[in-house]
């Protein structure tokens, strides 16, 4: 697949930042290259020798698994050399700033730069002051971009098209970058999107996101087809949003009761880690009918592959450090 | 309730849920309103057991008292709801909303559920909890709004608590705001307030008494009135008591905001100089005004800004009232005097007497959404005979209450009630008192 399509550019920009300003021509061509890389993924040799000699580097300020090692699976998988560099020991932690930190790697000459920090605009900040391309892997409460793709892909094998569907996004939007990225993607589909959630955990315009609001789960879910979970960040926010877990679960969290008012044969997605008894009863999470969870997973390391693969052609173009 | 049917007849009949004001006769049945209207019964039998003649006393809705502190749990010295709901039938009062403030606070769905049950068992007038807030009442971290409802919480309030600070607040609002919940809030800026029990003036300053500002409250309700402005949630001043909190409420329903507010009954009738010699009775929170702040809730209540007036009952007992000014205990029992204090707003020509009995029925009973205060067909027969007319000197010692700290002993009124029914039972019967 990748010496054929090698030569087709997919990205405008040289880096992954956000959802909010790829076109829809973009994201679909993004879905349809993962979905190439689904197979590979399946096959007996999994490695692609596409990222051959090139670098790619995984900075993570916030401590994550399966986004960390989907990164570098995928870098693996596509034949670069993946460095990962988490805060605990590096410089940062010895109060570097994070532009000296992500200059001395710059001169290391990576070609690819993913990171993760705990403030929105930090990966923003870095594209402007790096040469190699960056990817957003979260940034604060902003963006996750290669999440709302790996959700998309996940619905679009399942449903094959967005428009029509409609999902319910239910959960700590306030505070979610996985929120604002698929309100995004999903909204650009075609997709109707709804947000549920108390009114503490949704911010104060989201319906400037053009999209529907409900604070009564049940009515949000009604004729729902997909219901996207989001994490609830527990140790934030018992007590300053949500006055306990135990009132959260019995009005937000997802068990067979309340998806029962979702359409028949709706979906049920979550970005983990999971919270069980929370935000997910396990009776929903663990029914394979309906639960999409571990097939997410899967579809994470071949949209990453996807977007490593589509970035790389943009070097290639520039026609720096072509291997 | 019983499968027994009563007549009421030769009554005057105000209900102010709908304005009518008419000679006329109300039949209950099986505990509920089962016809009302005027010229009904007009020719029945008046020596039949079934019947109750009214002798043309009116016959109202039983009053709704949406401020009411009790001591149980945990001070049932002071008070139990038992007393209270005896002092409560006595003063015409069939529903009173009991505050979360005890100990421990109501801000479990245990606990309100403990309120409930010891009410059934105990209490002869119908009790509705308010639950706390935030826990604790510690103004830091809310309290399970949902699951505080669902055990039957008809509102949220730190009672006679400010949350200082607005960032919890705002997001009590929103949560509550979330569940429609509505929310009771008390307007006193807690750091002015502090170590003070008057209102700062003339007389606070030769009694020498550390005394608060009423900008001390108008802050916190101008403050709030952001926030609900923010947030959308409903919200209840449970009692303001001077003009520049009324002159910004009105703005605030003039913007048309969700919020309301009560009047304490105290704050209708006295006047800070009532505090005479350090009399501690006269200690309640916040603290009596100037002549001109009373006289602006009486106009408040007359023109209806006010939308309910509260009893504010707060049972002391001696060891926390006779004690020097400033040590005492703030508060006063108000059941029973609720009705006679408001009945003087009619008296003097500030209000009829219908717009009078509205703001003790129908308004609280629409703001907490109780199915009372009306004289509906299949609405539970919670109702007053009132005397409008009959004087009386107050004798403390005649008080139902548990507590003696009444605020106007020795005081003539004029009216009370002389039959209390719930759910069509009798409660209190004036005439079988002595």
């Amino acid at each position: 697949m990748s010496s054929a399509a090698a030569a087709t550019p997919i990205l405008k920009t040289s880096h992954l930042l956000g959802i909010e300003g790829l076109s829809v021509g973009e994201i679909t061509a993004l879905l349809d290259l993962a979905d190439e890389y689904v197979a590979l993924g399946r096959a007996k040799e999994k490695k692609s020798p596409l990222l051959k000699g090139r670098t790619v580097i995984n900075l993570f300020f916030e401590a994550s698994t399966r986004t960390q090692s989907s990164f570098e699976l995928a870098g693996k998988r596509l034949g670069a050399d993946v460095m990962n560099m988490s805060v605990r020991t590096s410089s940062v932690s010895k109060g570097e700033t994070l532009i000296d930190t992500a200059t001395t790697l710059n001169a290391m000459r990576p070609d690819i730069l993913i990171i993760r920090h705990q403030d929105s605009g930090a990966a923003e900040m870095l594209s402007r002051k790096l040469d190699c391309c960056v990817v957003n892997a979260g940034d604060g409460s902003h963006e996750h971009p290669t999440q709302a793709l790996l959700d998309a892909l996940t619905i679009r094998r399942r449903r094959r098209s967005f428009e029509g569907l409609t999902v319910a996004i239910c959960g700590d939007v306030a505070h979610s970058r996985v929120a604002r990225s698929n309100i995004h993607l999903l909204s650009k589909m075609g997709a109707r999107v709804r947000l549920i959630a108390p009114r503490t955990l949704l911010p104060a315009d989201a319906a400037r996101f053009g999209v529907e609001i409900f604070t009564d789960m049940r009515e949000g879910l009604k004729g729902a087809d997909i219901v996207m979970m989001l994490r609830l960040q527990m140790e934030r926010m018992t007590g300053a949003f949500i006055p306990s877990t135990r009132e959260y679960f019995r009005f937000w969290g997802l068990d067979r009761e309340k998806l029962a008012f979702a359409k028949p044969g709706a979906l049920v997605m979550h970005p983990g880690p999971m919270n069980r008894g929370v935000e997910i009863d396990s009776a929903v999470a663990d029914d394979i009918e309906v639960s999409l969870i571990h097939e997410q997973v899967e579809m994470g390391v071949a949209t990453r592959m996807a977007v490593l693969d589509a970035l790389s052609r943009g070097l290639a173009q520039q026609g720096r450090n072509t291997p | 309730m019983s499968n027994r049917r009563t007549v009421f007849c030769n009554a005057r009949l105000i209900d102010p849920a709908t304005g009518l004001d008419a000679k006329g006769g109300l039949l209950v049945e099986n505990g509920k309103i089962a016809d009302v209207g005027p010229r009904l019964f007009g020719d029945v039998d008046r020596s039949d057991p079934e019947v109750i003649d009214c002798k043309g006393q009116v016959l109202a809705p039983g009053l709704i008292d949406m401020r009411v502190f009790t001591g149980e749990p945990g001070s049932e010295h002071r008070e139990t709801l038992e007393s209270a709901s005896r002092a409560a039938a006595a003063g015409g009062v069939t529903t009173i909303v009991v505050m979360p403030n005890t100990d421990p606070v109501i801000d479990e769905p245990s606990l309100v559920d403990f309120i409930l049950r010891r009410a059934a068992a105990t209490a002869c007038v119908r009790v509705a909890p308010m639950a706390a807030l935030t826990r604790h009442l510690a103004g830091e971290v809310m309290t399970e709004v949902g699951l505080l409802m669902e055990a039957g919480a008809v509102a949220f309030t730190d009672g006679d608590r400010t949350i200082s600070n607005t960032r919890v607040l705002r997001r009590a609002l929103a949560y509550a705001s979330t569940f429609g919940a509505l929310v009771v809030g008390h307007a006193e800026d807690p750091d002015l307030a502090d170590g003070t029990s008057v209102t700062e003036g003339e007389y606070a300053m030769r009694l020498g008494i550390p005394a608060a500002p009423t900008a001390a409250e108008a802050m916190i309700v101008e403050r709030d009135i952001r926030l609900v402005e923010l947030t959308g949630a409903r919200y209840h001043f449970g009692q303001i008591s001077c003009r520049a909190s009324l002159d910004a409420v009105a703005a605030a329903k003039q913007r048309g905001l969700p919020i309301t507010c009560g009047v304490a009954a105290h704050h209708l009738a006295l006047n800070e100089l009532d505090v005479g010699s350090y009399y501690t009775f006269m200690k309640v929170k916040p603290p009596l005004r100037s002549e001109a702040d009373r006289a602006a809730m009486v106009d408040g209540v007359a023109s209806g800004l006010i939308d309910v007036v509260v009893s504010s009952h707060d049972p002391q007992a001696a060891d926390t009232k006779r004690q020097p000014f400033a040590q005492a205990a703030f508060g006063a029992v108000g059941l029973e005097t609720l009705l006679p204090v408001a009945l003087g707003v009619h008296h003097n020509g500030s209000a009829d007497l219908l717009h009078v009995l509205k703001a003790l029925t129908a308004a609280p009973a629409r703001i907490l959404g109780l199915n009372a205060g009306a004289l509906a067909k299949g609405a539970p027969a919670d109702l007053v005979l009132i005397d409008p007319g009959a004087p009386y000197v107050l004798d403390p010692d005649k008080l139902h209450s548990r507590a003696r700290n009444t605020p106007f002993e020795g005081r003539k009124f004029q009216g009370w009630a002389t039959k209390t029914y719930v759910g069509g039972e009798c409660v209190f019967d004036r005439e079988g008192m002595q």
